[in-house]
């Protein structure tokens, strides 16, 4: 009896000693976070300074890979397991579980003033705060096209977009196979695989997906003449199958075939810039080319990406301390400068990107054009909060027949099927 | 004597933190066996291990059942709504149940006949394979020894590096089509077609498993009497008619067992061939645990009523494969 009288003794003073030392220890917040590029290292050299000037908090970042955050972090936040904050493209997976920063952070009315209306209210529910502030994007992503220019003069092929104003997307096909075939090179022409990348080229295409009493229809002349291209790129072979086929349910980039110079053309978006200056290096010269041109004018799709914190976390005025700096202008101007990311903020004034590539340079500039050239349509469809139901499934119903699971009727009418019932769930909870 | 010394603070520590525990453990249980008397501690002990049971598989599974009957895409159970039979409902919506395009949920139907097609061509194959190299593995062959470690070695290997190895090997440029064109072949799209992808998912599931399944069949021969051997040479029986007659009649108890394990273990598919080919190309690996998690948690439309619904049909197909299991079972040991 007396031994163990000894041994409660000393777990009282071991708990009492942690909890002292507990009492010290810096804050800890945690951030999930993916990386396209060199971002996360942008990301952490900033908050390492921030650390500095604020020994009470501490910021780890977690890094995963982007299918993380599309799959594992929306249940993990749901389920109150998330972190306290998270970098983010799946806005709508996370509606109803964000933190309102409004009552923490120094000046609510500079977060305001900073982005524009329609981007801070897309985090937001009908049942939030018409001014709740839930985070800020830190990136602004437009969707378009690449080309290996060096293949074009090794080829002897004109780059359409040097001489002509509008380029329909048969055009470009046309120009890319011809590039392939002088030089032999694999393929001619591959877009990403995902429901967003489709969708600019769909709405150039003549695409309507919204209608005006908010309804969705996916079978219209526009959708199905991409659709078709797509699907005539896989039957004669001038896009790698590997992308769209051989990716199984999930998203799959073309990149790696485009960086080892196995593609004329690939359709992607301006986040891939600082992948490409890091992976292309001086292997070729490449060049981001305006959005093609079709019946539905020439746009692609925005996007972007929002820093966001959560509510479940135990400490919101100090997620607030870390939001703030990096909403500030200083912190994300430099952060924009050195990921060569087109900036969301409306008041960054002149950029001086960090980088000697002159085609980032260039990319950037191009990307910038591509903004104005925005349809309605895609705006509606990336913050319009409907984008979940109707992004995957257009993925998804493309691939089987591409595999020749599904006729081109059949896909178009279960996509309409699949937005349906997603939204019809949604909108049962 | 010097080693003694040493040793004697730390057997001194030793006893008191085991004499510690035994005061600790003494402490709960006299009074607990005091209550319930020796008998009752029996529950005692067992208790652990039915919490165990109770909250990481009971529970679940009445979970399960409780969210096929709601909707919605909510993940907590007081914030779905009760939806009844309308997911089953869903599930089985259909013209023609061999033709999953005129079903309401086409996916989950491809799902199924894709599953029925793996099971039946799986396990034949597997458990006639395992029965060769558990027939070959038996004879007094040189190098005994090594061949089993062979055979069994996959079996330890984790079904994500088993997926991965063979990915790796069969991929556009992958090692064996490096090997065909250096040989001045074609590339093959081993992964981009439905067939050559449903091929190699099952020959590699057999690779990755057989060994396991050899082991039980190379137990059950060496389990037989030497003697019926002996005596169907006596009688004059070839090499065929002693396999017949002696080794498959009184191997079939071995063999019974590796084709329930494996037909179960074929319809839980998931792991392997999800990192082999996500479930593609199309739709043409895609098998029923995959439906389930992706309709549950991988669509960005978290549709969790269906996949529990889905989840209860194949609990469903496993019930009446384990009551077919039993009831064999009991036949064999009647006769």
């Amino acid at each position: 009896m007396k031994k163990l009288l000894t041994l409660v003794t000393l777990l009282a003073l071991i708990v009492l000693a942690t909890s002292v030392a507990a009492q010290d220890a810096p804050v800890e917040l945690r951030i999930t976070w993916y990386d396209d590029g060199s971002e996360g290292a942008v990301l952490r050299d900033l908050l390492d300074r921030f650390e500095a000037e604020n020994p009470d908090i501490k910021v780890i970042v977690d890094t995963v890979a982007y299918q993380s955050i599309l799959e594992q972090l929306p249940l993990q936040v749901e389920a109150g397991e998330g972190p306290d904050m998270a970098r983010v493209t799946n806005f709508d997976a996370y509606k109803g579980f964000y933190l309102d920063l409004r009552p923490h952070v120094a000046d609510a009315a500079y977060w305001d003033a900073s982005f524009a209306p329609s981007v801070l209210a897309a985090l937001r529910t009908a049942d939030d705060p018409a001014d709740a502030l839930f985070g800020f994007p830190n990136q602004f992503t437009v969707t378009g096209p690449y080309i290996n220019r060096t293949l074009f003069e090794q080829a002897g092929v004109e780059v359409p977009s040097d001489t002509m104003d509008a380029v329909t997307w048969e055009e470009w096909t046309a120009a890319a196979q011809a590039v392939a075939e002088a030089t032999e090179t694999q393929y001619a022409i591959a877009m990403d695989r995902s429901g967003h990348r489709f969708a600019g080229p769909a709405f150039s295409q003549g695409a309507m997906l919204f209608n005006d009493d908010g309804s969705i229809t996916i079978d219209t002349p526009g959708f199905r003449s991409m659709a078709d291209l797509l699907v005539r790129w896989h039957q004669e072979s001038l896009t790698p199958a590997d992308v769209w086929v051989g990716a199984g349910g999930t998203y799959s980039p073309g990149l790696p075939f485009f960086v080892n110079g196995q593609l004329v053309m690939y359709m992607s978006g301006s986040w891939q810039i600082g992948a490409l200056v890091r992976d292309v290096g001086d292997a070729f010269d490449w060049q981001a080319v305006p959005n093609p041109t079709g019946p539905g004018g020439s746009t692609g799709m925005p996007g972007g990406t929002m820093m966001v914190a959560f509510a479940e976390t135990e400490h919101p005025a100090e997620v607030a301390r870390v939001m703030d700096y990096l909403v500030q202008v200083d912190t994300l101007k430099e952060f924009t400068e050195r990921t060569l990311f087109i900036p969301a903020h409306l008041g960054l004034g002149e950029l001086n990107f960090q980088t000697d590539s002159a085609a980032a340079q260039a990319a950037l500039v191009t990307f910038a054009n591509e903004v104005p050239k925005l349809s309605e349509q895609a705006y509606q469809l990336q913050f319009g909060g409907q984008a979940f139901a109707i992004n995957n499934p257009i993925r998804d119903r493309l691939t089987q027949v591409i595999t020749g699971e599904l006729t081109m009727d059949d896909a178009v009418a279960r996509i309409q099927q699949d937005v349906d019932d997603a939204l019809a769930a949604a909108a049962s909870s | 004597m010097a080693i003694k010394r040493i040793l004697s603070p730390f057997n001194w520590l030793l006893s008191t933190v085991y004499h510690l525990i035994i005061d600790l453990v003494d402490l709960l249980m006299r009074p607990l066996q005091n209550i319930l008397g020796v008998r009752g501690m029996a529950y005692v002990f067992i208790l652990p291990n039915l919490l165990v049971f109770g909250i990481f598989i009971l529970f679940p599974m009445l979970l399960n059942f409780y969210y096929a009957f709601t909707g919605g895409t909510e993940l907590f159970p007081e914030n779905r709504p009760f939806v009844g039979m309308d997911n089953l409902n869903q599930l089985f919506t259909c013209e023609d149940f061999l033709s999953p395009n005129s079903c309401r949920e086409d996916l989950f139907w491809r799902a199924v006949l894709n599953t029925g097609g793996y099971v039946i061509s799986q396990v034949a194959l597997l458990v006639f394979m395992a029965l060769i190299t558990a027939l070959s593995l038996n004879r007094n062959i040189r190098g005994r020894g090594f061949f089993r470690s062979v055979f069994f070695y996959p079996v330890l290997l984790s079904p994500v590096v088993v997926a991965l190895i063979w990915r790796w090997i069969l991929l556009q440029d992958g090692v064996l089509n490096a090997i065909l064109v250096s040989l001045g072949g074609e590339r093959i799209s081993f992964l981009l077609n439905a067939q050559w992808a449903q091929f190699w998912v099952i020959i590699i599931s057999v690779w990755a498993q057989m060994g396991f399944f050899t082991l039980i069949l190379l137990a059950g021969l060496q389990a037989i009497p030497t003697e019926f051997y002996e005596a169907a040479g006596i009688d004059g029986a070839t090499a065929w008619q002693s396999f017949w007659n002696v080794t498959l009649p009184l191997l079939m108890p071995n063999l019974f067992v590796v084709l329930v394990l494996s037909l179960i273990r074929a319809v839980q598919v998931f792991d392997q061939v999800f990192n082999f080919t996500g479930g593609g190309p199309g739709t043409a690996t895609t098998y029923m645990v995959q439906y389930v998690y992706t309709t549950g948690f991988a669509n960005q439309t978290k549709e969790y009523g269906l996949a529990a619904a889905a989840s209860l049909v194949m609990a469903a197909f496993l019930l009446i494969l384990t009551v077919i299991q039993l009831r064999l079972g009991r036949r064999g040991e009647i006769s």
